[in-house]
């Protein structure tokens, strides 16, 4: 329980969308009024009992959740230390955290009125489940992807135009993800009193920070009822992965008044920080502003932001939410990295002695665990987020591997 | 302070004369950061009344394809913020009186660090900044500081401008206002007069700042058009595409030559 005094993590962001100095809406003029209308409804929606009701029912009922909390016990055994709780959003529909806020934004779509939907994607994940939710409520989709993610991404390129979206590759900047975010928000700007703009992580100008966030929560809910039952304590550790940081911060929110609770978000240390080639804002960048908030970013000296590296596509992002950015300021979350070929041996690791093939995303926090792990004592209980599962990067794996598949 | 600003100067010379402003929008370093200077003496020699001077940025959400473009190969051409107030300190050395906006996004001057750029644009002879994605809720700082300096902070307003943040905004708003035409991006196509005029006449009633138009302007037709409403007409997209087609420096300066000495001839008709 919190102390006096202490933060109440649950008060954030403030009325303007900022938590401490990070966050906020830097967005050109045309979009404020959209972004009015959003936090109007949002605000009003909340904690409106059906509005509720009809996001656990799609929860429960169509993404497949409560996700369960597995302990790994050979991982645990080879890692040597404290029990290592696997929460599997990879069992959700479409196999990742993704769709717990794509089905919640849906929902936010269908009160708008507004009949089409638009999204940013890297890896694909984001853009399936966005896909995924508009093809059962019958609203245009279109996805904006960069041209360089589409060509490594070609099943779910193919995945979102059996969805019947559309899919539009991205030839701007360096053809990635954040390319990607920048068109989505071209296009809102024009088509705004007809789109609804799903962001995919817990960036972008307020209030979406706080609602993906929000829909996310029901992760670590989840993970703190689950961890009373299972095991009658809460957990000693939490473990994530942070590219945006929606799946983190979805599994933390719940447990930050939590003060015994330590959390590690695992940052994508690519070919390793010193070589300067990898997405670990947190740990080597600096605040600035990018896709309307303040933030951590991988910039040069003149602000201009630099392309990142990381074997996950998911992960490959010059920014992060910025409420990790406070996070980690204020000392309540260590941002650490796992580099390519931790991820990698994670991956390979978790799939031989579990049976469960994890997303290279998640393979980061896997492989930070087993680290973590080691230095705990047996007795003492990790909570993992699996936050996706890894049948999408097998290509990936193979071509590392010298295998045509 | 009460001294003048150029821009002010600008638009109190043209009230007199009954004439309306002329706003040109060229990349920094697009076409070669040794050519910029001289074509921005071009824009000036054709019938500019106020240069916007793009900063370039790596992801610039606001703008169409056509000024995207511009600014990556500005980027590529080793454009920087800093770069830019070098080049209008060389503008400044010849060019005195036209007014310079620097127009960008707000990355490139947080890490320069808000006070040191409104500094170093004092120092270079900018007279005022345009920041794309610094709306008025938290532009309070760096207006500020714009403001003890005598630079001023130009907001954009658009169709979706609330009442409310019309008030707000034209409160904060220091040279002019520029009005954004359309809901889009730089370059757009789908300009609607009769809403530019409707909310100009709304706008008008909120502040005397001079209220300038852009987005979708493309030659002098459309921009005598949009600036019968108002105090001007900014072009940008035609001019960054001019630049990108010229072979040399030549044909850029004779390309921006004839079409600002059109919408010039245009908007004075």
């Amino acid at each position: 329980m919190s102390k006096p005094g202490a933060i109440d993590f649950s008060t954030f962001p403030d009325a303007s969308g900022h938590f401490g100095p990070y966050g906020g809406r830097f967005v050109s003029e045309t979009l404020i009024g959209a972004l009015d209308e959003l936090q109007a409804m949002y605000s009003r929606l909340k904690d409106n009992p059906e509005f509720v009701a009809a996001f656990d029912y799609d929860l429960a009922h169509y993404v497949g959740r409560p996700s369960p909390l597995y302990l790994a016990e050979r991982l645990t055994q080879q890692a040597g230390g404290a029990r290592i709780w696997l929460k599997r959003e990879d069992l959700n529909h479409t196999g990742a955290h993704k769709v717990n806020n794509t089905v919640g934004q849906a929902l936010l779509a269908k009160h708008s009125g507004k009949r089409r939907v638009i999204a940013e994607t890297g890896a694909g994940q984001h853009g399936v489940a966005t896909a995924t939710v508009a093809a059962r409520l019958g609203l245009q989709c279109t996805v904006y992807m960069g041209a360089e993610d589409v060509k490594r991404q070609s099943p779910n390129v193919y995945r979102m135009k059996l969805l019947g979206a559309e899919v539009v590759p991205v030839q701007s900047g360096s053809k990635t993800l954040k390319d990607a975010m920048n068109e989505a928000m071209r296009d809102w700007v024009t088509n705004v009193d007809n789109t609804f703009y799903i962001i995919g992580t817990v960036a972008g100008p307020h209030p979406y920070p706080q609602l993906v966030r929000d829909f996310n929560s029901i992760i670590g809910r989840e993970a703190r009822r689950q961890s009373l039952e299972q095991f009658g304590q809460l957990p000693d550790a939490l473990v994530a992965c942070v590219g945006g940081g929606s799946n983190a911060i979805g599994l933390f929110h719940p447990f930050l008044n939590d003060s015994e609770v330590q959390m590690f978000g695992v940052e994508a240390g690519g070919e390793g920080l010193s070589t300067g080639r990898h997405a670990a804002p947190l740990n080597d960048g600096i605040p600035g502003v990018l896709h309307g908030n303040r933030t951590y970013l991988m910039e040069d000296e003149d602000g201009q932001i630099i392309e990142t590296h990381s074997v996950s596509a998911g992960l490959d992002y010059p920014g992060v939410g910025p409420e990790h950015a406070w996070l980690k300021d204020i000392g309540r979350v260590q941002y650490v990295t796992a580099d390519d070929k931790e991820a990698l041996e994670a991956f390979r690791r978790l799939t031989r002695t579990e049976g469960i093939l994890p997303a290279l995303e998640s393979s980061h926090a896997v492989a930070y665990a087993m680290k973590l792990a080691a230095e705990m004592a047996p007795e003492q209980n990790i909570v993992v987020n699996l936050s996706g599962r890894g049948d999408k990067d097998i290509f990936t794996v193979a071509a590392i591997d010298g295998i045509e598949v | 302070m009460t001294e003048q600003n150029r821009i002010d100067c600008r638009f109190a010379r043209l009230r007199g004369e009954g004439r309306k402003a002329l706003v040109t929008y060229i990349v920094a370093g697009d076409g070669g950061l040794e050519n910029t200077v001289a074509l921005m003496h071009q824009l000036v020699a054709s019938g500019a009344d106020i240069i916007e001077l793009g900063v370039p940025f790596s992801d610039p959400m606001a703008e169409g394809p056509v000024i995207q473009k511009g600014h990556e190969r500005a980027l590529a051409n080793g454009a920087s913020l800093r770069k830019c107030l070098g080049l209008v300190r060389d503008f400044r050395q010849v060019d005195a009186e036209t007014p310079v906006i620097l127009m960008g996004y707000a990355n490139p001057i947080q890490r320069m660090g808000e006070r040191a750029f409104a500094d170093a644009a004092l120092e270079a002879g900018v007279d005022g900044a345009l920041t794309v994605d610094l709306p008025a809720e938290e532009a309070g700082p760096l207006s500020a500081l714009l403001a003890e300096r005598n630079l001023r902070n130009i907001f954009l307003l658009t169709p979706t401008t609330s009442e409310e943040r019309i008030r707000e905004i034209t409160g904060l708003a220091s040279g002019f206002v520029y009005y954004v035409s359309l809901k889009g991006v730089t370059g757009a196509g789908h300009l609607d007069l009769d809403s530019v005029r409707d909310n100009l006449e709304h706008i008008r009633t909120f502040t005397d700042l001079p209220l300038c138009v852009g987005f979708g302007i493309k030659d002098g037709t459309s921009a005598r058009s949009v600036s019968a409403h108002g105090d001007g007409a900014i072009v940008g997209s035609v001019l960054v595409s001019a630049v990108d087609e010229a072979a040399d420096l030549a044909a850029a300066k004779a390309s921006l030559g004839e079409i600002v000495s059109e919408m010039r001839q245009a908007l004075d008709r």
